[in-house]
């Protein structure tokens, strides 16, 4: 009897049951759709910040100072250490391999460049512009084209295996070039693919292959500097502890925990006699502004969560008291409080695991697109989710309805059946 | 009948219509307090819901705008070709910005340690440094300079903040250390260390004033962040250029589009999630209303039968809609603007500003929320007998 009465409730209801259904359906949607946005949007965010640029900078550990002003070096360029270029595809072998979105290392050498008769001195500075590299049986494409999204090149981007340059905008201006001309430098012909436009010291720089700098170096492997982008989590008061201070379990866990430090940490130790550290400008900053993005998200992810709420309790409460009428007739016929309010509960419990399930899927669809229109990327909410939104559909809905299914038992049925309530 | 009914009928008779009007809008919120109530909580919770989405919508930009000044310097002027900039610049470039930004000055040259060692020193203000670089990562920052203090004691060396790359190299036991530049000597002694991860790490910083007597050189770089939209910004880097004729005014790339674009992520994902909200938030109202309004068919019946017309019948109802739209915007915009206020605190830690020009949209978006609530039904209503609805059929 209990089981015809729900199923009869939906067969001939229909119009109640779609509107209460869809109020559900509309509720889970956008709930889902919040969730699974804010528990991506560190990571998008994350990754938006990476166009900043580098965070972190790999030296070598015997490394003499700097002595550079505004981007010139002021120091014989055979001066000092160098790191192996070999040593860097291991950065992809590090635990946080999958964090390091990029990485170029750059080798500053000095070059002399004919113009107009006379010989001018100029910084080159050699890096990878889109490199190929291989570690393990891994491919990954990197250089400063994925890592400076502010490089702006009019022309081409060089081939990291030619003997093209970029010339930096200022300097192309000094010397009247422009792009597919040739300059004598150093000795050589060389083919100017672009001219570079950075904002930075590299305006007035000459920007080659990574070869073509060791070449004119006359160290062939070496490697001055590794700017690397990491994707880290932002610093807290566990991330500043000195990991020799650390034991066991303890620094097990701030070993591998994306934090600056420990990414850092390991770059030390992939690659032979260097030291890396953090880039502080960009990642101190890029926590902060993180950190308050995410809190941000969150707050209205719960806005979002309380309205869907609201509007689900409300179709709910109207729903039930439209049919007071029918709850007369139960008690009138000698229903108990306990049997009418168990109908209405198991409708509830129906609606809410239907149009739980069908806002579930609109709603990863609906964060599909939001992923998809402004992060161009995934936004993909785990299935996992599907049983835990259910149960928030079903006790919102059970919450929602239980006000009005109170008020509709201890409705006396003579006055409801007159319809005078 | 009495002497006083019969005077108290035609008062009545005598009344405006409005009265009667009024008091049906009346009687029908307090006869039915529950429904009139909840369909006035919806309503407050979703102009409360769209009030603080649009007002953070809104603020989001400046306050985050406002973490991203913390990188540091937006706009960089440099003396053109690498000459030094003329000694009032600083503070040509403080009356340009008006409060629009931090400016400080940077003055660098190679100086040699004792063993003839190259090594870069900065004179900078130590003050605007600190606000501008924040992320710097300093031990003690020298007092605030005193020229008579450090002249006068000569002996213990100008104040100077060391880089932790070169402190190794000048003053591995923190004693105090002299520099040469051009056969003129410094005293100096550390006062801490700071440490970036960058270029600053092998410098020494003194303080500007020290650094001008004994070099000579003035400042050839200018740091500027710029506080505002990229608009605002480009303005100020405008009045920069005319203001500063000696100097080329850079814009710092690698920050300002990085800038603008998690900004604009930011804005598009809050708009998305706003419309969201709203949406689901209007929605409740319409069903809440629809309902309340649909189980009033009985007093819409009896009135129709009465013989009140369409149009009075419609102007009840949509002007009872349009008290409730109002009444719940104006209580759901006060609620609102407290909770963009309190996720301000709790999340940017400053104030949002209450915006007012909100306050119309809410209004009317409110409004138009209640009325159509109230015609749909209505509209449906009016094609059946009212004696059909009374028969409650």
């Amino acid at each position: 009897m209990f089981v015809r009465l729900v199923y009869e409730s939906f067969r001939r209801q229909k119009r109640r049951k779609v509107l209460a259904g869809a109020a559900i359906t509309l509720g889970v949607t956008v709930a889902t759709a919040m969730i699974a946005v804010a528990t991506d949007i560190g990571d998008k965010i994350n990754r938006e910040l990476r166009t900043i640029g580098a965070n972190l900078v790999v030296t070598p550990q015997e490394d003499s100072l700097d002595v550079e002003i505004g981007g010139v070096n002021l120091k014989p360029p055979t001066d000092g250490a160098f790191l192996n270029e070999a040593d860097l595809p291991k950065i992809k072998g590090t635990f946080w391999h999958n964090n390091i979105v990029g990485f170029a290392p750059i080798l500053p050498v000095s070059a002399a460049i004919r113009h107009e008769g006379k010989a001018q001195d100029v910084t080159l500075t050699g890096t990878y512009f889109a490199k190929k590299i291989s570690y393990g049986n891994e491919d990954f494409v990197t250089g400063a084209k994925s890592l400076y999204p502010w490089w702006k090149v009019s022309g081409a981007w060089p081939d990291d295996n030619s003997q093209d340059v970029l010339i930096g905008e200022r300097l192309a201006v000094k010397l009247n070039q422009k792009p597919g001309d040739t300059i004598t430098l150093s000795g050589r012909q060389i083919h100017v693919s672009g001219i570079l436009s950075t904002g930075g010291p590299e305006d007035d720089e000459v920007v080659a292959p990574l070869s073509m700098a060791q070449q004119i170096l006359g160290k062939p492997d070496a490697v001055k500097r590794v700017y690397v982008s990491a994707l880290t989590k932002p610093e807290d008061a566990f991330a500043r502890r000195d990991p020799k201070s650390l034991s066991g379990a303890i620094y097990d866990r701030w070993y591998c925990t994306p934090y600056p430090q420990a990414i850092a940490l390991q770059l030390t130790e992939a690659i032979s006699h260097s030291h890396a550290e953090q880039i502080r400008q960009v990642a101190q900053n890029e926590g902060a502004v993180l950190t308050r993005i995410e809190g941000l998200i969150f707050l209205i992810t719960l806005a979002a969560l309380f309205a869907s709420g609201l509007a689900v309790s409300a179709a709910m409460a109207t729903a039930i008291f439209e049919r007071r009428a029918e709850v007369g007739l139960m008690k009138a016929l000698g229903a108990g409080k306990l049997a009418v309010a168990s109908v209405f509960f198991a409708e509830a419990a129906l609606m809410a695991l239907i149009g739980g399930a069908v806002g579930f899927g609109i709603g990863s669809a609906l964060a599909r697109q939001i992923g998809h229109s402004i992060f161009n990327s995934q936004i993909s909410i785990s299935p996992v989710l599907l049983p835990v939104i259910l149960a928030i559909a079903v006790i919102v809905t059970f919450a929602g309805s239980a006000m009005a299914i109170r008020r509709a038992v201890s409705l006396d049925p003579v006055f409801a059946l007159r319809g005078e309530l | 009948m009495s002497h006083q009914s019969r005077d108290l009928a035609a008062t009545r008779a005598h009344a405006k219509h409005t009265s009667m009007f009024l008091r049906m809008l009346v009687r029908a919120a307090v006869l039915r307090r529950g429904r009139a109530a909840s369909a006035l909580f919806a309503m407050v919770v979703a102009a409360a819901v769209a009030t603080a989405m649009l007002n953070l919508y809104v603020d989001v930009q400046a306050k985050l705008q406002r973490e991203f000044r913390n990188y540091g310097a937006n706009i960089i002027l440099v003396g053109k070709d690498g000459a030094s900039l003329p000694s009032g610049t600083l503070s040509q470039v403080d009356s340009a910005l008006a409060g629009r930004g931090i400016a400080a000055p940077f003055g660098l040259v190679v100086a040699r340690t004792v063993d003839g060692q190259p090594i870069v020193v900065a004179g900078v203000d130590f003050d605007r440094v600190k606000q501008l670089d924040r992320w710097w990562s300093v031990s003690a920052w020298p007092a605030t300079e005193n020229p008579h203090f450090s002249q006068s004691q000569g002996e213990v060396g100008h104040p100077a903040l060391v880089g932790v790359r070169a402190l190794p190299l000048v003053s591995p036991k923190n004693q105090s250390f002299d520099l040469t530049f051009q056969g003129r000597t410094l005293h100096i002694s550390p006062a801490g260390t700071v440490q970036t991860g960058a270029a600053e790490d092998s410098r020494i910083y003194v303080s500007l004033a020290d650094f001008v007597s004994w070099t000579g050189v003035q400042p050839s770089t200018i740091e500027v962040a710029a506080s505002g939209s990229p608009a605002e910004v480009a303005a100020v880097m405008n009045q920069l250029a005319q203001a500063v004729p000696a100097a080329d005014v850079r814009p710092v790339r690698q920050i300002m589009e990085g800038e603008a674009r998690v900004l604009g992520k930011t804005r598009a994902t809050l708009l998305a999630a706003a419309s969201l909200i709203i949406l689901t938030a209007a929605l409740c109202v319409l069903s809440t209303l629809m309902g309340w309004v649909f189980d009033r068919r009985r007093d819409f019946a009896i009135m129709k039968a009465l013989g009140a017309s369409e149009r009075l019948l419609n102007g009840f109802f949509a002007a009872e809609a349009a008290a409730l739209g109002a009444t719940g915007a104006l209580i759901g915009f006060l609620f609102g603007i407290g909770i963009a206020v309190w996720i301000g605190r709790a999340n940017f830690h400053a104030p949002v500003v209450p915006r007012l020009g909100v306050l119309p949209i809410i209004l009317a978006g409110s409004m138009a929320v209640t009325l159509i609530s109230a015609i749909l039904p209505i509209s449906l209503l009016r094609r059946v007998q009212p004696a059909l609805i009374l028969r409650g059929e």
